[in-house]
């Protein structure tokens, strides 16, 4: 509501200035046609020094924008390869702002130096080869340097080499959840398809391949630090993104086809949480959300939970109604933590046979799977039933 | 005399023996200028409509799950029940906002207003080729501007898969109630808009290699006429693409045919769709999707080019520069699309590939923009409203641009694609770019559309607020997506982990109200004057381009008498050998005058 009455106030505001443009304009007496609405020198003069102003603008707001939200943006990289990417971004960055600096200095100060003057005359200057050449050649350069360094980064992330010693996972999209498949000991994924779709088997595996045997499914995500951790991402129904801004990863989730990313993470989400900037990043969001809770509560509405940060992956290809809530927690632990946690799941061939045991008791079921329900996607479902 | 310029005069005295109608003056006119005129009319309509669904869903973002009694008022209680936003109507907002901005608005409201108006009266013609398919070309837009507006009202809700509607989500009414109906619509629509982007380049085409004046060689055209040829030819490429991969989606929607779809779980069952891929969609959709951003562009630059020329009364430097970069843009552009799908699941070759053609065509548009900037220097710069806004594009051109390195770099783009990111770049880059290039283009020609002048006060308060909001708007998206916010999210409620950039969604609102507010100066400008604005004069920026050679009045065959014949490039502004600072095409060369540019 109350925005429905600024945009009422700016609309008075501009019949306002309407009004006032037209006192101005009364006061010129004109013949029916005439060139009182071409630009004269008063207008070159009050425009040029705006263009000087505008710079000024420009300027300013960036520096404000820098400074205020500055610290908003993406540092410290959790993985190994986003140190790569990081640094060719602050590259870049250099290079935009050195060349976004001078042009729009010399385009504004321009149009403020050489605003018309019905006494002045322009210079006629129509063309320049060593000036054009100049600037074809030095961006060319340039570009061809940050090119390779891009190329040389994009290579060592992109190919993925099968002999390393990876952790491989399947990322598993649908509207609206993730779901993960560990590969097991064997550490190499059981073929899979929707067509295999049927009760707790969600992912469609096929339970007959020998390598599916020791797969797990479950829907919070572990990877251990230090590990290479090699995503194999399929999806069900629509395009989805597996999205991962902390680790520098992303990679899109396509119906019929497997896409693949791999990164190596470098802190554990304790050791991430403990960083001076994200202990201070945290506390001014829980500052926020302290505000907003006491607003909600006087309103009698229930308050916001504190926040803790968690690595997360997000859903980052529109793929729906409730594509903005589609995520799943990641935990990076240490590597011994990680067994610990991988050692005390279920794998996906014993949750089938269970499922296929409980019509019998379905009550007892969904009591003795209390332990395990909040991990597995699958006994959710049931649980569900 | 030349035999076709004798010709011309003889049908021009045919004209003036039969009246025209109501009808044919003004509804199924096959006079190019009213034609330009329909275009532009159509275009601020649906410019008033996108523009008006982004301060929608932008209030919907600052403040989330809000109730506003005008969504109430303006969705319905379907989609705003108790005056709040649902989510997929969200969804459904954006992707028309997208898409009528882009097609509806920038290309053909851009292109077809102003390639329409001016090709034949800067090149010296009497109309378009065909006048009769120009017709036609127009009423296919109407036509698909209304099933558009249609599709809104459909009970499922329009087309919500984002402007770039891709398959699956596109493909399934199972995955999103807009791929119902309002997706047919949306598909159908397009359909008809291509054929008449297809009919009107054809035209421009043709028109431009066969109905020059005499002494109007391709080296003496302005480079408007150059940007919307190349355009033109730019359309002709690639929207057949599109129209194929629309017609290949309406196949996998209707007939069950599998091109872009496989293995699909849905809804609890499994589709029989076998063997298609969503990623070949994705490269049919960006073979145009890429170029189409040129097409918005490089009419926007054209007249740009125009406008900053005269109003520095100054050749515009580099003049063959322009017209290579143009062409070199035109030609990288439908060889770059696959930037827009580094991580869609192609092979990391093809990134490399499209990493190096991406930065390639960077070089020609840093060209550009450093020669405007030279035009500049030294210059008598008027600045009427048409100077400030073209000014303006160079301004934001070159901001969005730059951020386009950053996209353009596969490697970068790993962490900032699909973000709030990519949505500041490219509506610097093109979107704000392209619009100021239509209000430029608007405060110049509107004299010759209308015989009236704009008022220049209202237009300087109309640009003044629009580059202060324009600034305002898209600048701080730029660190919400370095945040790693994506795009396309009805709220961020649900992460607290993005609650720090709530207050930044709000500045960014309040921008856009303002701005959004501040386009009713202009409209208002624009419709008063129509009736009441100041008479024009014949030539009143003092321009070399042969358009101010026709009477204010319009006529049909544009030159009461014979066709102007051309002596000179359009550039020469303060030549030194003459008193005047412009010498219009039409004036001959004098005893001995050498020509003082490459
Ligand atoms: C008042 C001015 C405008 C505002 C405030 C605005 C704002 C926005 C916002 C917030 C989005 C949604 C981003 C997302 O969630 O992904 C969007 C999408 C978009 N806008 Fe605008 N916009 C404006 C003008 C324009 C113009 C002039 C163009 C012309 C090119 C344009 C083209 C688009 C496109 C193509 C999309 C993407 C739609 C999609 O994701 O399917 N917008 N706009
Ligand atoms: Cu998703
Ligand atoms: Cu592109």
């Amino acid at each position: 509501m109350t925005s429905l009455l600024v945009v009422i106030v700016l609309v008075l505001l501009a019949v306002a200035i309407w009004q006032l443009t037209k006192i101005f304009d009364l006061t010129q007496v004109s013949l029916d046609s005439d060139d009182s609405q071409v630009a004269n020198d008063d207008d070159n003069n009050v425009q040029g020094y705006l263009m000087f102003g505008f710079l000024a603008f420009i300027y300013i707001f960036t520096i404000y924008g820098v400074y205020t939200w500055g610290h908003l943006v993406l540092h410290t990289p959790a993985s190994d390869h986003g140190a790569t990417i990081d640094r060719l971004m602050n590259i870049t960055w250099v290079l935009i702002f050195t060349v976004q600096a001078i042009t729009q200095v010399l385009l504004h100060y321009f149009a403020f130096k050489y605003r018309g003057n019905k006494d002045k005359r322009a210079l006629y200057f129509a063309d320049n080869n060593k000036l054009e050449a100049i600037w074809s050649v030095i961006p060319a350069v340039v570009l061809a340097g940050l090119i390779l360094y891009g190329l040389y980064a994009w290579t060592n992330i992109m190919f993925i080499d099968e002999d390393d010693d990876t952790v491989v996972i399947e990322l598993y999209a649908q509207q609206f959840k993730w779901t993960a498949r560990y590969a097991g000991a064997d550490n190499v994924l059981g073929k899979a398809n929707v067509r295999l779709i049927e009760g707790v088997n969600t992912l469609g595996v096929d339970l007959s391949d020998p390598y599916a045997q020791d797969d797990i499914v479950v829907s919070e995500l572990h990877i251990p630090k230090g590990k290479k951790i090699h995503f194999k991402m399929r999806s069900q129904d629509v395009l989805h993104s597996a999205y991962f801004p902390y680790f520098r990863a992303q990679m899109n989730c396509v119906p019929g086809m497997v896409t693949e990313f791999a990164f190596t993470p470098i802190y554990t989400t304790a050791e991430y949480q403990a960083l001076p900037y994200m202990v201070e990043k945290v506390a001014n969001i829980n500052a926020i959300r302290a505000k907003k809770s006491l607003e909600l509560v006087a309103k009698g509405e229930p308050g916001l939970d504190p926040y803790t940060f968690e690595y997360l992956l997000l859903c980052n290809k529109i793929c729906g109604s409730s594509h903005y809530n589609m995520q799943m927690k990641v935990v990076v632990d240490t590597p011994e933590d990680y067994k610990k946690w991988l050692s005390e799941k279920t794998n996906l061939v014993a949750e089938v046979k269970a499922s296929k045991a409980e019509p019998a008791a379905p009550d007892a079921s969904s009591a003795k799977d209390t332990t395990v329900a909040k991990d597995t996607a699958a006994v959710a479902k049931i649980a569900m039933k | 005399m030349s035999a076709e310029g004798h010709d011309h005069g003889h049908d021009h005295e045919h004209e003036h023996h039969h009246k025209d109608t109501f009808i044919t003056k003004y509804i199924f006119s096959i006079d190019h200028k009213m034609i330009a005129k329909q275009y532009l009319l159509t275009g601020i309509i649906m410019g008033v409509i996108g523009v008006s669904m982004s301060l929608l869903f932008r209030m919907q973002l600052a403040w989330p799950e809000e109730s506003f009694k005008i969504f109430n008022v303006l969705l319905g209680d379907k989609f705003a029940p108790n005056g709040v936003m649902a989510n997929d109507i969200y969804l459904a907002l954006v992707t028309i906002h997208g898409t009528i901005m882009v097609f509806f608005v920038l290309t053909a409201g851009l292109s077809g207003t102003f390639s329409n108006l001016l090709i034949p009266l800067q090149i010296g013609a009497r109309d378009m080729a065909s006048g009769f398919m120009n017709m036609i070309s127009y009423w296919l837009f109407f036509l698909s501007s209304v099933i558009m507006i249609c599709s809104l009202f459909v009970e499922a809700g329009p087309a919500s898969a984002g402007w770039t509607i891709y398959p699956p989500l596109s493909a399934l009414p199972q995955a999103i109630p807009g791929s119902g109906l309002g997706m047919t619509l949306w598909l159908v629509s397009m359909a008809i808009f291509i054929a008449s982007s297809l009919m009107g380049s054809l035209n421009y085409v043709v028109t431009v290699i066969n109905l020059r004046t005499k002494g109007m060689s391709m080296t003496r055209m302005p480079l408007t006429i150059w940007a919307f040829f190349v355009t033109a030819i730019i359309g002709i490429v690639s929207f057949p693409v599109l129209l194929s991969a629309a017609l290949l989606l309406i196949f996998d929607r209707s007939f069950g045919t599998s091109f872009f779809l496989s293995d699909i779980y849905i809804a609890g069952e499994v589709l029989h769709y076998q063997g298609g891929s969503p990623v070949l969609f994705e490269h049919l959709f960006w073979f145009l999707g890429h170029p189409e951003v040129y097409i918005v562009i490089l009419p926007a630059l054209g007249i740009t080019s125009e406008i900053i020329a005269t109003n520095s009364r100054k050749p515009i430097f580099g003049y063959r520069a322009m017209i290579m970069s143009i062409i070199a843009i035109a030609f990288l552009s439908t060889i770059v699309w696959g930037h827009h799908m580094f991580i869609s699941g192609m092979n990391p070759f093809l990134g490399s590939v499209f990493t190096f053609t991406t930065l390639l065509i960077a070089i020609p548009s840093a060209v550009k923009a450093f020669n405007y900037i030279t035009t500049l220097w030294k210059g008598n710069l008027q600045m009427n409203p048409a100077m400030l806004f073209s000014i303006g594009l160079v301004s934001t051109f070159i901001t969005g641009g730059l951020t386009g390195i950053i996209l353009g770099d596969s490697t970068l783009d790993i962490n900032v694609h699909d973000t709030y990111f990519v949505v500041a770049h490219f509506h610097l880059v093109m979107g704000i770019s392209a619009l100021y290039g239509m209000f430029a283009g608007v405060y110049h020609w509107y004299p010759k559309m209308f015989g009236r002048m704009l008022n220049k006060n209202l237009g300087y308060v109309h640009f003044w607020v629009t580059a202060v909001c324009a600034y305002g708007v898209f600048f701080p998206m730029h660190f919400i997506g370095l945040a790693g916010l994506p795009r396309r999210y009805y709220t961020n409620t649900n992460f607290p982990l993005f609650d720090d950039l709530q207050n930044v969604n709000v500045l960014i609102t309040t921008f856009a109200l303002i701005g959004g507010a501040f386009q009713l100066v202009f409209l208002y400008n624009f419709f008063v004057s129509i009736f009441y604005g100041k008479k024009a004069v014949q030539n009143p920026w003092k321009s070399n381009t042969l358009e101010w050679t026709t009477p204010v009045e319009h006529i049909h065959g544009n030159w009461p008498g014979e066709i102007p014949h051309v002596h000179r490039w359009p550039y020469d502004y303060s030549n030194p050998g003459h008193e005047e600072d412009f010498v219009p095409q039409t004036v001959p060369m004098k005893e001995g005058e050498v020509v003082l540019h490459h």
